[in-house]
Formats: C-alpha cells, sequence, structure tokens
C-alpha cells in the first residue's frame, strides 16, 4: 500500500490496481463509484454537522453570546442532538399539496449540491472527477437546486412559499450572472476551465494576487453574488423568517426539513471551495518564487490541510457577512445586482482580459 | 457628469458602510472578553446584579429596627395596578400628640409591573428595590408580603 499524504493520486491509482486484479474491470469501477459516492456521503453528513454547529458558535460570539455550552464540552455534541431530533420529526403530509413535487424537491436540491461536491479537488490526487470543462460543469449544475427551490415553494399550496420561491427565482437568475462573469474572468486569466490545472498554475502565486485589481474586484463579487446564490444572509430573502415564515421551506418537517438545512449549508462549503480554488490555489500550499527555504517549510503542511483551512476562512467570511449585514429589500435586491455588480464586472473582465493580453499577469 | 461622480461616490460610501459594520461584529468575534451572556445556574454563587436592577421592592431597616415611612400612602395612591396596601394605625407619643404610623405595609408581589413609581413618589426614601430575583414558590399566598419588620419604629427625623 502506497500511502502519501502530499500526494494521494498513488493511492487511488492503488485502490484501482488492487480491485482489478481481483475482478473484472466492469466490477471494479462499480465498486470505486460505491466508494466515492459512500464516501462523499459521509463527508456530506459530517461537514453538515460541523458547519451548523460552527454556524451557531460564529454567530454567537459575533453578537457577544455564548452558543451552545450545554452538551458536551463548548456543546459540540448539540448538533448531533439536534440532527436526532429532526429525524425523529413526525413528517406532516399537507393536504392538497402536489405530492410528487412535494416529495422531489428537496431530493433535488440534494442532489445538485452532491453532483457539485465530485468536481470539487479537495488534494492533489484526491478529485473525484477532473473534467476539463470542470468551472463550466459546477455552474451549470449548482444552479440546478433553484429548480428544487421552486417546486418546493410551488407544491406547498402556501402562499408564503410561492413568495419565498418566486424570491429565490428571481434572485438566483439575477445572482448567477455575477457569480458565472466573475468566474469567467479568472477562467481567462488561468487560460482553462479544468479545475486541476487552475491550481496547478498557481503554484507560484495564487491569482487572488497575481491578478492585480481585477483578481482583487472579481473576488469580492464573487464572494457577495455567491452568498445570494447560496440564500444566505444578507440576501436570504428566500427563507426571510420575519416575513415569510419560512419561506419555501415553510410546510416541510423531518428529514425533508433537514435536506433542506442540510443543503444549504453544504452549498456554503462548496462556494467557499470554489472560491477557494479559484482565487486562493486550491490545495497548494503558499510559495514565494525565489525563497525555497520558505516553500519547503509551507510545502510540510499536507495539501488536505491547506484546503481546508482556507475554505474554513472564507466560511468564516460569509458567516461574518450574515451575521453583521441586515437582509435586502427584493427590489434592493436586484438594484445591487444589475446596476451595480453586473456593469463593474463586464468592465473587469474587459480589464483582465487587457492585463493578460498585456502579459501583466504571471 | 455628476450622475457618474454620484453612482461611484454611493459605491464607496456604501462599501465604507459596511466595512465599518464588520469591523464591530469583528471586534466583538475577537474579544471573547465582551460575552454577556451568564451561565445562571452554574454562577449562582457569584451572579451579582446591577444597581439599577429592579427585583422587588422592599422597606430598608436600620440597625434600630427603624424605617423611614411615614403611612402616608402616596406609594398606595401611585400603584398602578394596586399592588401596595398601607394600613395605618393611629398612635399617641410620649408627649401626648396623636400620630399616623403604619401598621402594615403590604406589598402583592404576584401582581407588581416593578414600574418603580412607588420607589420614585416616596418623599422619605422609606422603598428601594432589593437585586434578589428568584421569585418562584409553590404558593401564591407567599407572593403577599408586608414589608415593615415586626416591632419597627418610624425614624427619628422622618415626618
Amino acid at each position: 500500500m502506497e500511502f502519501n499524504i502530499y500526494d494521494l493520486s498513488s493511492f487511488t491509482a492503488w485502490i484501482d490496481r488492487s480491485l482489478n486484479n481481483a475482478m473484472s474491470p466492469g466490477w471494479a469501477t462499480a465498486i470505486e463509484l460505491l466508494i466515492i459516492g459512500l464516501v462523499f456521503l459521509m463527508v456530506y453528513a459530517l461537514a453538515g454537522l460541523f458547519l451548523i454547529y460552527a454556524e451557531r458558535k460564529v454567530c454567537a460570539f459575533m453578537q457577544n453570546r455564548l452558543g451552545p455550552n450545554r452538551l458536551g464540552p463548548y456543546g459540540i455534541f448539540q448538533t448531533i442532538a439536534d440532527m436526532f431530533k429532526l429525524l425523529f420529526n413526525e413528517i406532516i403530509p399537507i393536504r392538497n399539496s402536489d405530492k410528487i413535487l412535494f416529495n422531489l424537491a428537496p431530493y433535488i436540491v440534494i442532489v445538485a449540491s452532491f453532483l457539485t461536491m465530485g468536481a470539487i479537488p479537495f488534494a492533489k490526487g484526491l478529485h473525484a472527477i477532473d473534467l476539463n470543462i470542470g468551472i463550466f460543469y459546477i455552474i451549470a449544475i449548482s444552479s440546478m437546486s433553484v429548480v428544487g427551490v421552486l417546486l418546493a415553494g410551488w407544491s406547498s399550496n402556501n402562499k408564503y412559499s410561492l413568495i419565498g420561491a418566486m424570491r429565490s427565482g428571481a434572485q438566483i437568475v439575477s445572482y448567477e450572472l455575477s457569480v458565472g462573469l466573475s468566474v469567467i474572468t479568472l477562467v481567462v486569466l488561468a487560460g482553462t476551465m479544468q479545475l486541476s490545472e487552475i491550481v496547478e498554475a498557481q503554484r507560484w502565486g495564487w491569482f487572488l494576487f497575481t491578478g492585480h485589481i481585477p483578481a482583487f474586484i472579481a473576488f469580492i463579487i464573487f464572494l457577495v453574488a455567491s452568498t445570494a446564490e447560496i440564500n444566505r444572509g444578507p440576501f436570504d430573502l428566500a427563507e426571510a423568517e420575519s416575513e415569510l415564515t419560512a419561506g419555501f421551506h415553510t410546510e416541510y418537517s423531518g428529514i425533508k426539513f433537514a435536506f433542506f438545512f442540510l443543503a444549504e449549508f453544504i452549498n456554503m462549503f462548496i462556494v467557499s471551495s470554489i472560491a477557494v480554488t479559484i482565487f486562493l490555489g486550491g490545495w497548494m500550499p503558499f510559495h514565494v518564487y525565489g525563497w525555497d527555504g520558505f516553500n519547503k517549510v509551507m510545502d510540510f503542511f499536507p495539501p488536505v490541510l491547506w484546503y481546508l483551512g482556507k475554505t474554513a476562512v472564507i466560511i468564516w467570511v460569509i458567516m461574518w457577512l450574515k451575521w453583521t449585514f441586515p437582509r435586502l429589500r427584493i427590489d434592493q435586491l436586484l438594484k445591487l445586482e444589475w446596476k451595480y455588480l453586473l456593469p463593474i464586472n463586464l468592465v473587469n473582465l474587459l480589464m483582465m482580459a487587457f492585463v493578460v493580453l498585456m502579459g501583466w499577469h504571471w | 457628469m455628476s450622475s457618474v461622480t454620484q453612482y461611484f461616490k454611493e459605491i464607496f460610501s456604501g462599501v465604507w458602510s459596511l466595512l465599518k459594520g464588520m469591523a464591530l461584529t469583528g471586534r466583538y468575534f475577537f474579544s471573547p472578553g465582551e460575552i454577556v451572556t451568564q451561565k445562571y445556574p452554574d454562577n449562582r454563587k457569584t451572579l451579582k446584579m446591577y444597581d439599577r436592577f429592579k427585583g422587588e421592592v422592599i422597606m430598608p431597616h436600620n440597625y434600630k429596627n427603624e424605617h423611614k415611612c411615614t403611612g402616608c400612602g402616596i406609594c398606595e395612591l401611585n400603584c398602578p395596578n394596586g399592588t401596595i396596601e398601607v394600613i395605618p394605625l393611629q398612635i399617641v407619643t410620649e408627649d401626648g400628640k396623636k400620630q399616623r404610623v403604619i401598621d402594615k405595609h403590604i406589598y402583592h408581589l404576584g401582581m407588581c409591573t416593578f414600574c418603580g413609581l412607588c420607589v420614585k413618589v416616596c418623599p422619605s426614601q422609606a422603598l428601594a428595590f432589593s437585586q434578589k430575583f428568584e421569585h418562584a414558590v409553590f404558593d401564591r399566598s407567599k407572593l403577599t408580603k408586608v414589608l415593615n419588620q415586626p416591632g419597627s419604629k418610624l425614624m427619628k427625623g422622618v415626618e
């Protein structure tokens, strides 16, 4: 067994080889798919639980509170208890709801976030599927979750759900543009859509630093627009507890509500992962060209740690945004996108193209 | 031209005000000393309430078991929901004068809204708020309290 924490491709290759030696190629592929699915399911559940705990703690500290502190040291078992509570909750069937769509909606939301996770490079060699149009795939798949939200709102037979879903539709249609354009800005810089190559291109400097001002503006716009896209505060008017009770998931209970809840947190994780991959070098350690000793020290930390650390920082920033700003009104939301973010983004794309054309990036 | 400058001005002033808010919450996040949550049942021994906290109305007595209440009844008149009942008593002092003192100053804690009017209007500062806040009892009649201690007298010099 060849296990090297710095380059996991030999480890995955070893699994592939031993499976192919033991059985026919068809079965080997099937078992590999099963392993990857199980690993992702576990990551999904664990990351969800951890993120909910982290959210509650971060929120509490930003409001000068303590947060969960009763169950276990520092309340670390609180989310596990909450999960069991949600699992045991009764699933209430809604009269006059559209049964098929009502039951389908949570799965669409969760499948969309699940599919996106497959294309994220977690570490060197730890990458389920390395498409040559990885970024395109991620943008396409992640916008699928709005279908689930719209279905949930429509099929609930509840006016609040419908209003929440319509708001969410308007919001995602608008902000998808900004996310896409800010990512395209970076694709112009990288010259490729393949996520592994984008990470490799940042070996001697993350794009946030080598891309000059356009990359920085694109980073800010990406953070704002993706916060809106995952329906998180201050853009959470699809849920808007104070106006729409719970928006599109008002009528959901038990495990189906948990699916929406979990998907929201995992989407935050995915968005942070994408931000890390295209702006902050993914799993690539921090290198400075010429400082060999410094680079050696940075290389000492395994790529998985680099990836997780950067993702945690971005997640913390997104939580910081949520717990600082008040919720936008729907007209303010659309004004922000169409009058500010989109024009700035288009000019920014031109600027980046100019920078690349002049060869100023490195 | 002015609308263009207005546009950019709006962007920068907006970003600036957002950053100010983020600076505040960021400071809170990194300063755990400012946390206001009290782990109440755990720190019951050391918990100290603020001076201005309105726990319940009391009548302070000095070491000679004397209070300042003249029995004028202004607190009873001012109480919005009949929480206070002053039962006066006519006594004759040593030099033969008639004097009005209190027999009982009854306080119904169960009806009190802690508005503080009685404490505010008392002309001789006979009433005050204590900082005790654990008022739960098993019998409602225990919420009716007599504020003047048995055998207490009016303080000398208070009219």
